[in-house]
Order: structure tokens, then sequence, then C-alpha cells
């Protein structure tokens, strides 16, 4: 009897049973307390505000790029609070645990922590933030009314947000991975992580990956079809060159990271033998393949951020920027070279000196076009009127960390170099440096930027110095040690030492992350005063800081169809040269637009896929069957329904753009 | 950059109508004929055919020089594909669809080589031996 | 007939277009890079297969298991399933939705035929022991052959629903650009059986 209620259970619920829970962590049930309690509030609030149905037509089934790319960049936002949690937590840990003194993380839960750290920051954070910048921006600069596929841009979002719970839920279902970020087999395979953490991984970042490269090409046609005419690519905005360049990257390397967790889950699930250790298997092809995706990836982070300060350092230094033709080769020669490195995350994997060479002397050429991009961004700001508002501190602060960062690269590009300094906190300082100092300044920067346009508003000035200065200043606090640790020989993802006289770095590196905490603070605060004084720091004219490209020519927010009259350009910085040559704003005329219609099908089929990633997870095969069938079928359905669009009048244009006119006469 | 050229160079772009269905120049339709497709059909089969004999009777003795036969066959078979099913010119979606191929072969070529290449030399210097060879080691 | 804007003094250039701005479709644009993001995974298979394919384990090599007479009968399946969507095509350049029809069936047909006889192949090679967990070789054989003839599969579903909305709905510029799309994937997919049945089954008997 007993027999068969386990066999009946077993096959209802997989593996998935009460000791999923983690009834015995205590931080684990402190977090989930914390999380209930803001998660009913924020629930209550809207519902007390009424507020559900708003954000169901407004936000949720939005096929809008500017709406939607606010909400890549808010999931960013808070998956940055879950991954500073962890690094808070980690810092804790190494400052405390020394010889005798283990600290309050035992190595089972400090090693899910660095692992959900690395993959949030990257795939949750990281990519979000990028990709939501691209989706506000590059439509708007081109001159078109909205991405080439709107349906495909809303199921990328969910897709990503889908990915995002799945890697939440492991905190309070099951565990996550233990494996650090890029979960190398064999510790991966079914030997060694025989539960659920490395499928949580391998589902999250599989559905994550398909919004991503369905993202890719999305902008690439975007990009090449929609420009607005006389636009030629040599006079696009460097952002939206850097943005082609990137869904480049994005659509010929996430098909290999697809391949490569499929070779991992099918070892998993099917006892396959690509990366076991008998049956001829070979794990260093998953490291080799990994890192064909992983180096790429990089890139792919940065290279926007790159468009950003080029488009913040012409706008605030008063000029255009220089070297624009050079910036646009650094551009397309870095995509190129980009994966022609990879070899240099595994020096020390045992390939041999030839090999070594090779991939050591590609990886030091890279470095001379993001110089080059370095070079350009200096001669634009000489001899300029700078204007030192946030957005132009932030670049600052990145060009000042990433070149330092970008140092440490090329020595560690050095093989021999490399053999010392592997896997140590060297290792971790290195990327950090160019991570934050690239990735998370330009954010910033980029956020402080263009809120403006997206909201209305702008962001207030002071939190945003206040929190810029703490970010700075905590960086180099929380990361210099680390530089100083690896030189010593300090391995990375250990959360005990015996050598006490390290403990005075891992204390500074501590005083630094609680440095960021506060920046990260400020920000929020910066957020929430600005939205309470946003009347006092309304954009009336659209371009506040006195812009050069066309995103600035429309009012702030833009209306729903971007531009009454679609755009023609003449000149590189086309709102700029229309500016300089009497360009005079048309108040008459109008006439109906096309538009594409909201849609429940991207959250439909993304819910459903996380409901399949969940049951692939914990083996309940019936589910995982039943909500694959229903995703496909479901899509198939969609592909019938011929309704997707719609005219806005031009009675209802001109509307929005005579409430412009009256905005603009308040100015 | 008179205002009269701008109108000139205006007036041809609205001629062209999109639901033309004679014009084919940006509605991504391929020119399909019967003649292509035999052709290319035919050559396919031809392309197969061969290959498939020279294995399977043991045609040339030597297997190492047989395998580059076989992989030259393949190749031309796969432009085969390219030009009469899959329609690829240097003009299809304005040379888009051609810089997309090279880049995709190129990354194909770099990835399967650079692959191979890398995992030959750790399979060299990393996979295990017995202890009788490690002895024997410099 | 001018469409764009001139301003009063006729001398300034004209910043914005008057008339709605048919913005060209991207669907084919965005299918074909698609195609070549699905061209990368198969490179990773093909190259995974490269790096283990001699790994036997022990066990069964290509020359104990490829019966080539086989392969060539799905090869000429694959191969007669892209001439007959080529006729397809070809009817639907000529607007005859019947034959359009025909074909597309047909081409179905031939599809079907192709992963019935590659599912009696795997039944065959799982049933004498060289299923994938038998060696690194097998799991890289199951994982490529495997993955293409999913694709095919997709292939064959999305066939029968254009079948099923071209039935009702007939030649619109929207079932015209599908159809089209299915045709890339299609002949994209007997290009990689070329890749397959070269450096799989001809090659692996050749070692």
């Amino acid at each position: 009897m007993h027999e068969t209620t386990n066999n009946l259970q077993q096959l209802l619920l997989g593996r998935l049973g009460w000791e999923a829970i983690p009834l015995h962590e205590p931080i684990l049930l402190w977090t989930f307390a914390m999380v209930a309690v803001i998660g009913l509030g924020v629930f209550a609030w809207i519902t007390k505000l009424g507020k559900w149905g708003y954000l169901w037509t407004e936000w949720f089934t939005s096929i809008d790029h500017k709406k939607i790319g606010i909400m890549y960049i808010v999931l960013a936002i808070v998956m940055l609070l879950r991954g500073f949690a962890d690094a808070l937590m980690m810092r804790l840990q190494q400052a405390m645990a020394f010889g005798d003194a283990l600290g309050y993380l035992p190595p089972h839960h400090y090693d899910q922590i660095f692992t959900a750290h690395g993959v949030i920051m990257i795939f949750f954070v990281a990519m979000p933030l990028v990709v939501g910048l691209m989706n506000i921006v590059v439509p708007l600069q081109i001159g078109a009314r909205d991405v080439a596929f709107p349906f495909l841009n809303n199921f990328s979002f969910w897709m990503t947000v889908a990915g995002a719970v799945l890697v939440m839920m492991s905190l309070f279902v099951g565990e996550f991975a233990r494996t650090g970020w890029l979960a190398y087999p064999p510790l991966s395979g079914i030997a060694y992580s025989p539960d659920v953490g490395v499928d949580y991984y391998i589902w999250s970042l599989q559905i994550a990956g398909v919004g991503t490269l369905l993202s890719g090409v999305n902008f690439m046609v975007t990009i090449i079809k929609m420009r607005a005419p006389g636009m030629t690519l040599m006079k696009m905005p460097v952002f939206t060159w850097t943005a082609l360049c990137t869904n480049v990257l994005i659509v010929a390397a996430f098909p290999v990271l697809t391949a490569v967790l499929g070779f991992l889950s099918l070892d998993r699930y099917a006892g396959t033998n690509f990366f076991t250790n008998d049956f001829g298997g070979n794990a260093m092809m998953y490291v080799n393949l990994i890192w064909i995706w992983g180096h790429p990836e990089v890139y792919i982070l940065i290279l926007p951020l790159f468009g950003v300060f080029s488009e913040v350092v012409a706008a605030f230094s008063g000029k255009k920027l220089f070297g624009y033709a050079s910036m646009v080769y650094a551009t397309i020669v870095i995509t190129i070279l980009a994966y022609l490195v990879w070899l240099h995350h595994f020096f020390t994997m045992g390939s041999g000196a030839s090999v070594n060479s090779f991939f050591g002397i590609t990886t030091m050429i890279i470095s001379i076009p993001t110089g080059a991009k370095m070079f350009n961004w200096l001669f634009t700001m000489y001899r300029g009127r700078i204007k030192f508002e946030v957005p132009m501190l932030w670049t600052m602060g990145f060009m000042f960390t990433f070149a330092i960062g970008g140092m440490t690269g090329v020595l560690l590009a050095v093989p021999p170099a490399d053999f010392v300094l592997h896997n140590s906190l060297f290792l971790i300082a290195h990327f950090h440096n160019v991570i934050i100092g690239g990735v998370l300044f330009g954010g910033f920067a980029a956020i402080n930027f263009w809120f403006p346009k997206a909201m209305g508003f702008k962001l207030d000035a002071f939190w945003g110095k206040v929190s810029f200065w703490f970010w700075l200043s905590g960086f180099w606090f929380a990361f210099t040690p680390l530089y100083i640790l690896g030189l010593m020989g300090v391995t990375r993802r250990l959360s005990h030492f015996d050598d006490p006289s390290l403990q005075i770095w891992f204390i500074i590196a501590a005083f630094g992350a609680v440095l960021i905490l506060i920046g990260i603070l400020a920000f929020l605060v910066q957020i929430f005063v600005s939205i309470r004084n946003r009347e006092a720091l309304r954009d009336h004219t659209g371009d506040p800081w006195g812009g050069r490209t066309l995103e600035w020519s429309t009012s702030s927010p833009p209306p729903p169809y971007n531009f009454a009259f679609t755009p023609r350009v003449h000149d590189l910085d086309a709102w700029n040269d229309m500016k300089k040559r009497g360009y005079v704003r048309p108040t008459k005329g109008f006439i109906a637009i096309h538009m594409p219609k909201n849609t429940a099908a991207g959250m439909l089929l993304a819910g459903l896929a996380t409901v399949c990633g969940f049951a692939l997870i914990w083996h309940i095969w019936w589910l995982a069957i039943a909500s694959f069938v229903t995703m496909i079928g479901s899509a198939i359905v969609h592909t019938f329904n011929y309704d997707r669009d719609y005219y806005i009048s031009a009675d209802d244009v001109a509307k929005i753009e005579d409430a412009r006119t009256q905005q603009l006469q308040q100015a | 950059m008179s205002a009269a050229s701008h109108h000139a160079h205006d007036s041809n772009e609205l001629v062209h109508g999109h639901d033309d269905p004679h014009h084919h120049h940006d509605d991504g339709m391929p020119h399909v004929t019967l003649k292509g497709y035999l052709t290319g059909f035919i050559l396919s089969v031809i392309l197969t055919a061969i290959p498939f004999w020279l294995v399977m009777a043991k045609v040339i003795p030597d297997n190492k020089i047989a395998t580059i036969v076989v992989l030259g066959f393949a190749v031309v078979q796969l432009l085969v594909h390219m030009v009469y099913f899959l329609h690829l010119d240097t003009t299809s979606e304005g040379g888009w669809n051609m810089l997309a191929l090279i880049f995709t072969f190129m990354l194909l070529v770099i990835m399967f080589a650079g692959s191979l290449w890398v995992m030959h030399n750790m399979n060299t210097n990393m996979m295990p031996v017995s202890a009788q060879d490690m002895r024997n080691m410099p | 007939m001018s469409n764009t804007a001139t301003i009063n003094n006729g001398s300034a250039p004209e910043f914005y277009l008057t008339e709605e701005h048919h913005v060209q479709n991207g669907t084919m644009l965005g299918f074909w890079l698609y195609l070549m993001s699905d061209c990368l995974i198969f490179a990773c298979l093909f190259a995974m297969y490269g790096v283990v394919g001699h790994n036997y384990a022990a066990g069964p090599s290509p020359k104990d298991l490829f019966e080539l007479p086989l392969v060539a009968l799905n090869t000429s399946m694959l191969l007669l399933s892209s001439i007959t969507y080529g006729f397809a095509m070809l009817e639907m350049a000529r607007n005859r939705k019947g034959a359009t029809l025909f074909w597309l069936f047909v081409t179905g047909c031939f599809g079907a035929a192709f992963i019935g006889i590659e599912l009696y192949e795997f039944h065959h090679l799982i049933a004498d022991g060289a299923g994938p967990q038998r060696s690194a070789f097998l799991s890289a054989f199951f994982a490529l052959v495997g993955t293409h003839g999913l694709h095919v599969t997709f292939g064959i579903i999305w066939l029968i629903t254009l079948m099923v909305q071209l039935a009702k709905g007939g030649f619109t510029p929207v079932m015209r650009r599908r159809i089209n799309c299915l045709s890339l994937f299609w002949h994209f997919l007997d290009v990689v059986w070329i890749g397959v049945f070269t450096f799989v089954y001809l090659m692996g008997v050749l070692r």
C-alpha cells in the first residue's frame, strides 16, 4: 500500500517532495519571509490602487519597444538587488572565516551563492540591461516606429523573465547549482551533481537563451531594414552601430550555448557520454565550447555600453564624436576578433605552447580597437565645453576604471602569467573591474542619460552623484585587495582560509562592498525622489541635454508611434543637423498611423515554458510533455490570428501632437 | 543639395508600389523556375550517387584519398543546393543574405577547425596515460 | 508629386516625409538570420562528433553499425522531398492553390518516410546495444542525426499547419512569406543532411 502511494507520488510529482523546501536553513527561511512580505505588499498595493488592468494593457501585453525596454531594465534592477545580496553574503563570509572561525555559510550553501551570483549578474542583470537599452533607444535613433517583429519582442522579454523566475524559485524549492556560473562537467554531470541544482541552471538559461537569440534576430532586421530614408549605415548613430554588432554577436554565439547546455542535459537526462570521465567522454570539450560562447558574450555585454559612452561624451562635450569612422571599424573588428580569442579562458587546461601562443597573441590584438575607442573619447572631450552631468561622471569613472581593468586583462593574456594567476582572486578582480567599470557604470550613465526620454522627467542629480561616488570608491576598495590577494596566490571560490594575515585585505574588500551597497541604495533613493519631484524635473522640450541624435527630436516620453512623420536624414547626428539647419516641427497635416496590437501570447508561451522547465527539473514527465505540447499548440494557434494591427486615426495623432505643441510653448 | 533634386528623387520612390506582383526588388520572393529546380535536383542526385558508389564499392583503395574525394563532392553539392534550391545570390535582401552566410561560414570554420585543433592538443597533453608510459616520459 | 515637406523659404532641406513610409518587410531576412543561427547549432554538433567520434569505448564502430544502402534510401527520400517542395513553390508562383497543396502533401510524405526510416535505424541500433549511452561516439551520432531528425519532424508539423492555413485562406502575402520560409528551412535541412551522410556515414565507413 505504501509502495503504491510512493509510486503514485513519483509519477505525479517526479522527485519533488516536502524535503525540497529548505525548512532547516534559517537564512533561506528569513529570505522567504522577507520576499513574501514585500511581494504580498506590492500585490496588495497594486490591488488597492486598482492598477492591474492598467498594468495588463499598458505594460505586460505591450509590444511597444519603449515599454518592453523599461520592463527589461526594471528586471535588471530587481535582479541586481538579488545578485548583490549574494555578493554581500560572500564578502561577509570571506571577511570572517579564518582558522577556527568557520563563518556562517557552510560550503554547501556558499557554493550555491557564488554560482547564483555569477549566473544572475551575467544573465539576468547585464543582459536585460543591455537588451533593455537597445529596445528603448535603437528604433528612436533610426527613425522607426518600432522593431521589425514587435510580438517577438514581447515574447523575448517574457522568456527572459521565465528564466529569472526559475532561478529565483531555486532559492525556495530545491537548491541551485554548486558548480560556478559556467557549470563545468564532470562536476555538473549527473554523477557528481545528481540533485536539481544544475537542472535549474540548465533550464533557466535555455529558456532565457531562446528569448535572447530571437531578440538578436529582431534587432538585426530592425537596424538593417527600418532605418529612416537617408540614414545610410555610415550615418547611423554610434550606439546603433554597437547595437547592430552586439546583435550579430548574439545571433552567432547563443546557438553555441544552446548546443552545449543541450549536450550537458543529454548527459544528465539520457545517460549519454559527452562529458563523462568514462565511455569516451571528454569534459574538456565542454570548457572549449562554453567559452566559444562565453567570450563573445562579454563583448555582447560591453559593446552597447561603448556606444553609450560615445553618445554621452559627444552630448556633454558639446562636440561631435571624434573619429566616427574609426569607431565603426573598431566595433566591427572587435566583433570579428571576439571569435578568435576564447582559449585565453583556459590557458591552463593543457593545450600546449603553440595553441596558447596563438590565442595569447589574438587576445592582445583585440585590446587595440578598444584602445582606439578610448582615445577617440578623450579627443572628443579635448577642447569641448564639458558639462559634468551625472551621465558624464559615470563615463569618466568608466574611462579610468575600465582602462585599468583592460590592462590587467592584457597582463592575463600572457600565458605564463596566466599560469600563475588563473582562477586566483586576480582574475576575479580583473573581470569585475571591466564588467563593473564598463557594463555597470555604463548602465548607470545610460539610465541617467535616457531616463528623461523614456519617462518624461530627469533623474535627481544630487542623488545620482551620491550614487556615483559611492560606487566608484566602493568598487576600488572592494577589488584592489583582491588584486593583491590574487598576486599572493589566493584562489577563487573559497569560503574559508587558514592564513590569518590575509584577513585584513578581505575586511577592506567587505568595506568596499558596504560602500557599493550605499551606492545602490542611493540609486534607489534617486529613483524614488525623482518620481516624487517629477514635476520639478519634468522634461518639457524632449531634448534636456542638447542631444545630437533623432531620439531627442521626440517628446518625452515619445508618443506610441514615435514620429508623427517619418524623418528624412541628411547627415550624421541627424537631430543636431536638423537643429542647425532650421528645422520647424510640423503641427498639421497628420496622417493615420499603422500600429501593431498588444498581445497576451508572449506571456502565455513564456509561462508555459516556465512550467515545462520546472517539470523537467523535478522529473515530472507528464507535466513536461503536457506543457511542451501546449506551448507548441498555442504557438500554432497564434499563427492563425491575423488580427494583429490597427490604425491610430489622423485625429488622434493630431490630438497627441497638439498636446506636445502646448508643452513646447510652456518650456 | 537643392530642394528640386530631392523632389525628383522622391517621386521615383513613389512609383514602385509594394503590392505590384511584377516587381521583385524588395518583396523577398525568389525567382523560381522549373529548369532551375530540375537542374539542381539532377546535379544533386549525381553528386550523391557517386560518393555512395565510391564508398560502397570500395573503388578507391586509399581511404584517405577516398575521404577527400567524398568531402569534395559534398562541398560541390552544398553549393548546388545554395544556388538552385536556396536561390542564394549577391542580390537577395540587398546582399545581406550573402554577407550573413559568409560570416556564418567563417565562424563555422573557426569553431570546427579551432575545436579540433584545440582538442587534439588537449588530448595529446592531458588524456590519461598508463603508469608504464608515465615512467618513460622525459 | 512631392511627398516631402518644403519649408517656406524653399531652400532648407526637408526633414520628414508627409506620407506613410512603407517599411520593407523583414520576415525573409529575419528567417534567414535565424537559419544561420541554426547552422551554428549544427556546427557544434558536428564539432562534437569530430572530437569524440573516434571514442568507441571498446564498443561498436561505424563500420560495425552503418548500413549504407539504408542511408542511401533515406538520402533519396530527403532529396525527393526537396524537389517536390520546389514544385510546390512553382505552383505557388502560378497561384494554383490545389496544385501547391498537392505538392506540399507529397513533400510531407517523403519527409515522413525519411523519419520513419531513421526511427527504424535508431531502433535497430538501440536493440543491438549500440544506443546513445554506449560510447561518446554513439552519443554524438545520436545527438547529431537525432537533432536533424527533430528539425525535419518540426518541419512536417509546420508543413501541415501551412497546408491548413493555405486551404482556408488562400495566397495572401503573409501565406506566401510563410511558405517561402518553410522552403528555406526545408532546403537547409537537406544541406545539413549532405554534411551528415558525408561526414558521419561515408567517412565513418572509410575509417
